[in-house]
C-alpha cells in the first residue's frame, strides 16, 4: 500500500498556502494538521517508504511507538500554533511555519540518519524565517547567530554520520551510544539543539526575538526533535543525567532576574528540557516513558505560556515585566489561560506537568540518583517560582501599568483554549497519554504521598515568593541586558581576536608593500632596458648581422678541420 | 470623565484575603504531614516538614543567589547593539 509520509502533506500545504490567499488559505492552514493526523491514524503500523540512492537505502518513513507519539504531538502542536497564527497576513511566516512543522515530522519518522540529517537542516533553514519575520534589527542579527549555530549542529551531525557509515557500513538510526568518536559528534550535534549547558544560548537569544506567533512554533519543534533523537540514540548514557540536572537548575537563576517575559519562558524551556534529558540518561523504562511524556506535556503547556505572552505582546506591543502589570483587568481570559499553563508547568496535581514530571522524579529515586533527585526537586520549586508565579504575576497583576487592552483576537483565544483543555485533560486522565508511551509500565501519579509532597513543595515556594516580595527582597524587573554564554562569541572572542586581527593586518600590509616594491623594481629595470637609448632598444644595421654570421661560419669551418 | 472602574484586586482587602488563603493552605498541608503516613524511598523524605522546608529555603536561596549573580551580569540595554553584526538596512531609522 502506498503510504503518504507525514512531512509530504505539510510540504504540499506550504505550496498551496503560497499560491492562495484569504479564506482559502485559512482553510488550508487548519485542514493540514487535521488531515495529517487522520493520515497518521490510517497508516498501517508496518508502513515504510524506502528509496535507493546509489548504494544507500533512504528510509523516509519508519513507524514505531516512539515516532508515532512524537508524530501525533507535532500534529497537535502544529494545529494549535496554526490556529493561533491564523490572523497573521504574512506569507513568509505561514509558508515557513508549515515547512518547519513538516521538517520536524520528517525527522521523527526518518528511519536512517541521512534522511534525519536532511530534515534536521530543513528545520534550521525554515525556522530561522520565523525569527527574521519580525523584521527588526534585533531579530535580524539574532536570526543570523541562530542560523550559524544550527548549521554547526548540522555539520557535526553530518560528520558523525559519515564516520558511523564508514565504520559500521549502516546508516540505520537506532542506538548509537558514546563508545566511538562518531557517537560523541552526534551527541554534540543533538546537544546543541537540545540546549545543553554552554550550548544553550542560541535558544534564549533567538526565541524571544521571533514574531509573537513564530515563537510558538519554535518552542514546539526543534528542541523536541533533539529530545526524540536522544531518546533513540543515547538512552541510558549516564553523562546525560548530570547534563540534564545542570540544565534543570542553572536557567532558573537567569529566569528570576530576566525582564523580557518571553526570554524567561525560553530559560524555563531549557529547565524543562533538563528534566527530559535526565530521564533519557537514567534510561530505565519508567524514566524513558517519563522523558517522552514530559516532552509531550511540555510542548502543550509551554506553547500555552508562549501564546499567552504572545497575546500580551500582540495587544500591548511590549513584553517586558517592568512595563506590564494589571492586565487582568481587561484581559481576563488570557489571564486565566496563562494561569492554567503556569499551573501545568509547575506540576500542580490535576495539571499535565504533574503526571509526566513525577515519573522522572520517581525514576531518579528508584535508580538511586539521590543528588540528582534533590537538584530536580530544587528545579521544580524554582520553575514554579519563575514560570508559575513570575510570568502571570508581572504580566497580569503586580503594579498597575495603566495599560487597558482587550483580549486578543478570537483565533488566538481558541488556540490557547485548546491547549489549556489538553493540559487539564492530560492532568485529569493521565491514562490517555500513558497508553501511548513507548513502554508498558504501570505508574500511578495520583497517590497520597505524591500529591501531598508536591503541594507542600509548591505552596511553600509560593510562600517564599510572598515573603520575599513583602520584605522587598525580590529583585525588581530592570530594563537591561543580562549576559549569558553568548557573550563569549558576541563579545569576548571578537575582542580577544582584535590583537590577532591587527597583527594579521600589519603582516599582510608589509608583505604587500614588499611585493609591490619588487614589482616596481622589475618594471623599472624593464623600462631602463627598453627605453630609448636602452641596451635592448638600440638600432643595429643588417650589415652587422651579416658580419656576425660570417664570423660564426668561419669559426664552424675552422672547428670542422681541426 | 468618570472615575475608573474598581477591579477585584484594587481593594487591599481582597489581596489580603488571597494571602490568608495561601497561609491557611500552607498550614493545612504542613498539618497533614503529621497525620498522613507517606511512603518514602529516601531517608530525608521521611523527615517531617522536609518538602515544605526544602521548597521555602530553596526559593529564598534561588532569589538571593540570582540577585547576587545579577550584579555580575547586568549591562546597559544597548550593550550588544553598539557594534554587532553589519547593520540592518532599517537600523539607521531606529538608531537614536
Amino acid at each position: 500500500m502506498i503510504a503518504l509520509p507525514p512531512f509530504a502533506l505539510f510540504y504540499l500545504a506550504a505550496l498551496a498556502v503560497a499560491l492562495t490567499r484569504g479564506r482559502v488559505r485559512s482553510v488550508v492552514l487548519v485542514a493540514t494538521p487535521l488531515l495529517g493526523a487522520l493520515n497518521l491514524w490510517t497508516l498501517p503500523t508496518d508502513a515504510a517508504l524506502t528509496q535507493s540512492l546509489f548504494s544507500l537505502q533512504l528510509e523516509w518513513l519508519r513507524i514505531d511507538r516512539l515516532s508515532l507519539l512524537f508524530g501525533y504531538l507535532f500534529h497537535i502542536a502544529a494545529l494549535i500554533a496554526l490556529i493561533y497564527a491564523l490572523h497573521v497576513r504574512d506569507t513568509l511566516q505561514q509558508v515557513s511555519a508549515l515547512l518547519y512543522a513538516g521538517s520536524a515530522l520528517g525527522a521523527v519518522f526518518a528511519g536512517d540518519l541521512l534522511t534525519f540529517f536532511l530534515f534536521w537542516e530543513g528545520m534550521a533553514l525554515t525556522s530561522v524565517c520565523l525569527v527574521w519575520a519580525r523584521r527588526s534589527p534585533a531579530s535580524y542579527s539574532a536570526g543570523v547567530r541562530y542560523l550559524v549555530i544550527q548549521i554547526i549542529s548540522g555539520l557535526l551531525l553530518f560528520t558523525g554520520l559519515i564516520m558511523l557509515w564508514r565504520e559500521t557500513g549502516s546508516l540505520a538510526f537506532s542506538y548509537i551510544g558514546t563508545d566511538a568518536t562518531y557517537g560523541w559528534l552526534i551527541l554534540l550535534a543533538l546537544g546543541l539543539k537540545a540546549a545543553f549547558p554552554l550550548l544553550h544560548s542560541w535558544l534564549v537569544d533567538a526565541y524571544p526575538e521571533a514574531t509573537p506567533t513564530g515563537t510558538v512554533f519554535l518552542s514546539a519543534f526543534t528542541t523536541k526533535v533533539a529530545i526524540y533523537a536522544l531518546t533513540r540514540g543515547f538512552p541510558g548514557t549516564e553523562l546525560l543525567v548530570y547534563v540534564g540536572a545542570t540544565m534543570a537548575c542553572f536557567p532558573i537563576f537567569f529566569a528570576v532576574v530576566e525582564n523580557d517575559l518571553r526570554r524567561v519562558l525560553a530559560y524555563s524551556l531549557i529547565n524543562q528540557l533538563g528534566f527530559m534529558v535526565v530521564g533519557i540518561g537514567i534510561g530505565s523504562q519508567l524514566a524513558i516513558n517519563g522523558a517522552v511524556a514530559h516532552a509531550f506535556t511540555d510542548v502543550i503547556f509551554k506553547g500555552l505560556l508562549f501564546m499567552s505572552m504572545g497575546a500580551v505582546l500582540t495587544m500591548t506591543g511590549r513584553v517586558n515585566g517592568s512595563e506590564l502589570g494589571g492586565l487582568y483587568k481587561t484581559m481576563p481570559r488570557t489571564t486565566v489561560l496563562c494561569i492554567v499553563g503556569a499551573a501545568s508547568i509547575s506540576a500542580f496535581p490535576l495539571f499535565s506537568g504533574f503526571v509526566s514530571k513525577s515519573m522522572i522524579m520517581s525514576a531518579a529515586l528508584k535508580e538511586e540518583f539521590f543528588g540528582v533527585w534533590l537538584l530536580l526537586l530544587f528545579a521544580s520549586a524554582g520553575v514554579f517560582h519563575h514560570a508559575g508565579i513570575k510570568i502571570p504575576y508581572f504580566a497580569f497583576f503586580a503594579h498597575d501599568s495603566g495599560i487597558r487592552v482587550s483580549d486578543p483576537p478570537g483565533n488566538m483565544q481558541l488556540a490557547m483554549l485548546i491547549a489549556a483543555v489538553l493540559c487539564i485533560a492530560i492532568g485529569v486522565y493521565p491514562q490517555l497519554l500513558y497508553d501511548a508511551l513507548p513502554f508498558d509500565v504501570t505508574y500511578t501519579p495520583y497517590d497520597v504521598t505524591h500529591v501531598l509532597t508536591q503541594m507542600q513543595l509548591l505552596l511553600f515556594s509560593a510562600l517564599a515568593f510572598v515573603w520575599l516580595n513583602r520584605r522587598g527582597l525580590y529583585p525588581p524587573e530592570l530594563n537591561a541586558v543580562h549576559l549569558d554564554f553568548d557573550w563569549t562569541y558576541r563579545r569576548l572572542l571578537p575582542q580577544a581576536a582584535l590583537p590577532l586581527i591587527a597583527a594579521i593586518v600589519t603582516v599582510d600590509r608589509r608583505l604587500r608593500q614588499f611585493a609591490l616594491q619588487r614589482l616596481q623594481q622589475v618594471i623599472g629595470l624593464a623600462r631602463q632596458l627598453h627605453s630609448p637609448g636602452g641596451v635592448l632598444s638600440r638600432d643595429v644595421g643588417t650589415g652587422t648581422m651579416v658580419l656576425w654570421v660570417t664570423l660564426l661560419l668561419a669559426v664552424y669551418l675552422f672547428l670542422s678541420f681541426t | 470623565m468618570s472615575t475608573e472602574k474598581q477591579y477585584l484586586l484594587d481593594k487591599p482587602r481582597n489581596v489580603q484575603r488571597i494571602l490568608w488563603l495561601l497561609y491557611a493552605a500552607c498550614a493545612l498541608v504542613l498539618a497533614l504531614d503529621l497525620v498522613v503516613h507517606r511512603h518514602t524511598e529516601h531517608p530525608w523524605e521521611g523527615i517531617i516538614g522536609f518538602y515544605p522546608a526544602y521548597g521555602f529555603v530553596g526559593c529564598v536561596i534561588l532569589v538571593l543567589a540570582a540577585k547576587w549573580m545579577r550584579r555580575l551580569i547586568i549591562r546597559p540595554k544597548d550593550y550588544y547593539q553598539r557594534s554587532d553584526l553589519p547593520p540592518h538596512p532599517s537600523r539607521e531609522e531606529d538608531a537614536p
